[in-house]
């Protein structure tokens, strides 16, 4: 897909202006947030989950390289075949091969992320294959042309109507006056039209949630059966996952449950958690014949061992958007590629460069909701700043930043002078501020009082208060 | 080429991690793990003496939008079956596995019309056996095999589950425990179903509706 992380100011400045999308976005904070703390709060254990869960994917990324070999062993001994992708490109290659070989004509797909790092429907489609999405948003989504808004809840930036005006557009051979003002309705209609196409799949694609090393198990975790019915039903099974998404062992796996979904929707479990190991067997009545794992890189390895790693444990729940007031303003698309909100701050530099996504890092309040509740425990606003560092390292940031940054640290480092310059400074601006104390607009802080005013100062210098408050000694505490 | 492309990922592992050729207390540490299978933190919910714990599952699956009833034997089911059709107004059809355990039953004293076989689609009841459940959470466990063809589980609309009280867990662990028993360590049939509750979406407006693509109802059978 197109990136547009470069143009992340004016991506936000059209969404705070988009209506329709700000109307679909109260559903954010009102669909997760309470569910969520509701679920957290049931479980007296779910702290200690959240330690558990943390610790089994920091051992796992300490010892990934044997972790892999083992899972990889384990597909094999049961029929599959796995393959490694060093990038988007290359993983679709491979595809490309299963899907040639398979002599491929439709794709049925359940929700996966890693598809569209790859951007796999658009290469299918230029290469005479049907990509058909099976998870409803994601349906929804694929009608209007577009790319999820948000990682387990892909269509949550468009309104019920919009989806009733796209459903009477494409779906012409039903009754046009038929009634879809219901939501259920909507839904109807959508499992009639994709029950269809499940079985006439040449293939069936599904990401993962857990790749099992223990046993070589892929596991997919939803709430509408459309996954399992995916990769049940089409004749050839290809799992699209990536390296950090391996984990040792079923209790481990069983751990990692128990956080994911109170975390993403505030269920207990979420309906269908279905774990899949290798092709149908010789006395089976139903299931694939063939099971491939594409395993992908795409710049992961290369965050091991930094001050990144800690990212590789996301399990894409979908928690720090959710609470995010950023992501509540401007919406996922204004992030500019696969990944919104916090965990897509972090993530998206790391994986197409902070010289396009720099931008990103810097739309954070440090509010450190994200943090707060992610399962995994992810220091998502420390790396935000390694983020901003390595921009301003590498002199990505804009000039007046950069000598803005230059005087503050000229003062920083020269205290007396400092306290000297704000001691001016303070008085005037108070004076400035009059009676209401308020200062309408500012030299050089325009970006800040076009949109709202400073609060004026008390007059006085911290150091000043703090000396007068009985520490004579000037501020050495 | 994928050789060699797993040959430079895993390079990249190794060093970013550390590895050494020998690399024996690594090694050691993930053998005892994938040996192990060390259980993490239970919640104590679901650690109950059996008659609680079914207790609870019951109170979990139907806080999950399932139906359960508990009936006295095998034998039970197909009146249980034909009376839930009946007071929907549904046809009084079923498809089903294989399963021993349901082999002796005997529809004939219903009106119940029995199909065996894995789902084409067109169903829209079926019937299978679970190999488990877990109070903590009011899930079913099934495996898929020649008895208990997965697509029962997923494409009809009405899907019934027989489960023995004697095999609901506390915990998804314990079930997990069980598979190794029935399967050998580190062997899985090719699918193992969590079940939790019928099939739903909040995709348009996060409002939540049963039914998606799935079972718009699960019915839970516990026998005895």
């Amino acid at each position: 897909m197109q990136i547009t992380s470069q143009t992340f100011k004016a991506n936000t400045v059209k969404a705070l202006a988009d209506v329709d999308l700000q109307r679909a976005l109260r559903h954010v904070e009102k669909g997760f947030i309470g569910k969520r703390q509701k679920a957290a709060d049931a479980l007296p254990e779910f702290e200690a989950l959240r330690d558990s869960a943390m610790a089994i994917k920091q051992h796992t990324l300490k010892h990934l390289d044997l972790y892999i070999d083992a899972y990889v062993e384990k597909v094999e001994a049961s029929g599959g075949k796995v393959h490694f992708a060093e990038d988007a490109d290359h993983a679709r290659r491979i595809f490309l091969d299963i899907a040639r070989r398979r002599k491929a004509k439709t794709v049925t797909k359940g929700k996966t992320m890693i598809s569209e790092e790859i951007g796999l429907n658009k290469f299918l489609e230029e290469n005479g294959i049907t990509p058909v999405e099976t998870d409803l948003g994601e349906y929804i989504i694929q009608l209007r042309d577009e790319h999820p808004s948000h990682i387990i809840a892909p269509a949550v930036h468009i309104n019920r109507d919009q989806v009733e005006a796209d459903f009477r557009k494409f779906h012409v051979d039903l009754d046009p006056e038929r009634d879809l003002t219901k939501p259920e309705t909507l839904l109807s209609e959508a499992r009639q039209i994709l029950r269809r196409k499940y079985g006439e799949a040449d293939i069936g694609v599904t990401g993962a949630n857990f790749l099992i090393a223990e046993t070589g198990t892929s596991v997919i975790v939803t709430n509408e059966g459309n996954g399992d019915l995916t990769q049940l039903l089409g004749k050839c099974h290809v799992v699209l996952a990536s390296l950090e998404k391996i984990v040792p062992t079923l209790e481990d796996t069983a751990q990692i449950l128990r956080v994911l979904a109170r975390s993403a929707t505030g269920q207990e479990m979420s309906v269908y958690t279905t774990l899949s190991t290798g092709p149908k067997r010789a006395e089976d009545q139903d299931g694939p014949e063939e099971y491939h794992v594409i395993l992908l890189d795409n710049g992961r390895s290369n965050m091991l061992g930094t001050e990144f790693e800690d990212m590789l444990r996301c399990i894409r729940c979908g928690a720090c958007m959710n609470h995010c007031p950023v992501y509540h303003a401007v919406g996922g698309h204004s992030y500019g590629w696969v990944y919104p909100g916090p965990m897509g701050a972090v993530l998206t530099p790391s994986l197409i460069g902070v010289d396009k996504a720099g931008h990103l890092p810097n739309a954070s309040t440090f509010c450190g909701r994200c943090e707060a509740v992610c399962p995994m425990r992810i220091p998502l606003p420390k790396m935000m700043r390694h983020w901003r560092e390595k921009e301003f390292e590498s002199h990505l940031q804009p000039t007046a930043a950069r000598f803005g940054l230059g005087v503050w640290a000229f003062f920083a480092r020269r205290p007396k002078l400092y306290r000297s310059a704000v001691s001016f400074a303070m008085p005037a601006l108070k004076l400035l501020g009059g009676r209401k104390r308020r200062l309408r607009s500012l030299p050089l802080a325009g970006g800040w009082t076009k949109w709202r005013d400073l609060p004026a100062p008390e007059g006085r210098t911290f150091m000043q208060a703090y000396a007068q408050s009985g520490h004579s000694d000037g501020g050495r505490p | 080429m994928s050789g060699s492309t797993r040959d430079a990922v895993m390079g990249r592992i190794r060093r970013a991690v550390g590895a050494t050729p020998d690399d024996k207390e690594r090694r050691e540490a993930v053998a005892a793990r994938l040996a192990g299978s060390p259980k993490g933190v239970i919640p104590q919910r679901g650690q109950l003496a059996s008659a609680e714990r079914l207790a609870l599952f019951v109170d979990m699956a139907r806080k999950a939008d399932a139906t359960v009833v508990e009936i006295p034997d095998y034998a039970a089911i197909p009146e249980e079956i034909a009376n839930y059709l009946r007071e929907r107004n549904l046809p009084a059809e079923i498809k089903m596995g294989d399963d021993p355990r349901l082999a002796g039953i005997d529809f004939s004293e219903t009106a119940l019309s029995v199909v065996k076989g894995p789902s084409d689609g067109d169903d829209l009841s079926s019937l299978s056996h679970a190999e488990g459940a877990i109070a903590e959470s009011g899930t079913l466990m099934l495996t898929s095999g020649p008895d208990n063809p997965t697509s029962l589980n997923f494409l009809p609309e009405y899907h019934f589950v027989v489960l023995k009280a004697e095999d609901v867990a506390g915990d998804m662990e314990t079930l997990f425990a069980g598979l190794r028993e029935r399967f050998g360590k580190g062997t899985m049939p090719r699918s193992v179903n969590f079940v939790t509750g019928p099939s739903r979406s909040a995709d348009i407006e996060q409002t939540l509706l049963l039914g998606a693509h799935g079972p718009r109802r699960l019915h839970i059978l516990v026998i005895g």
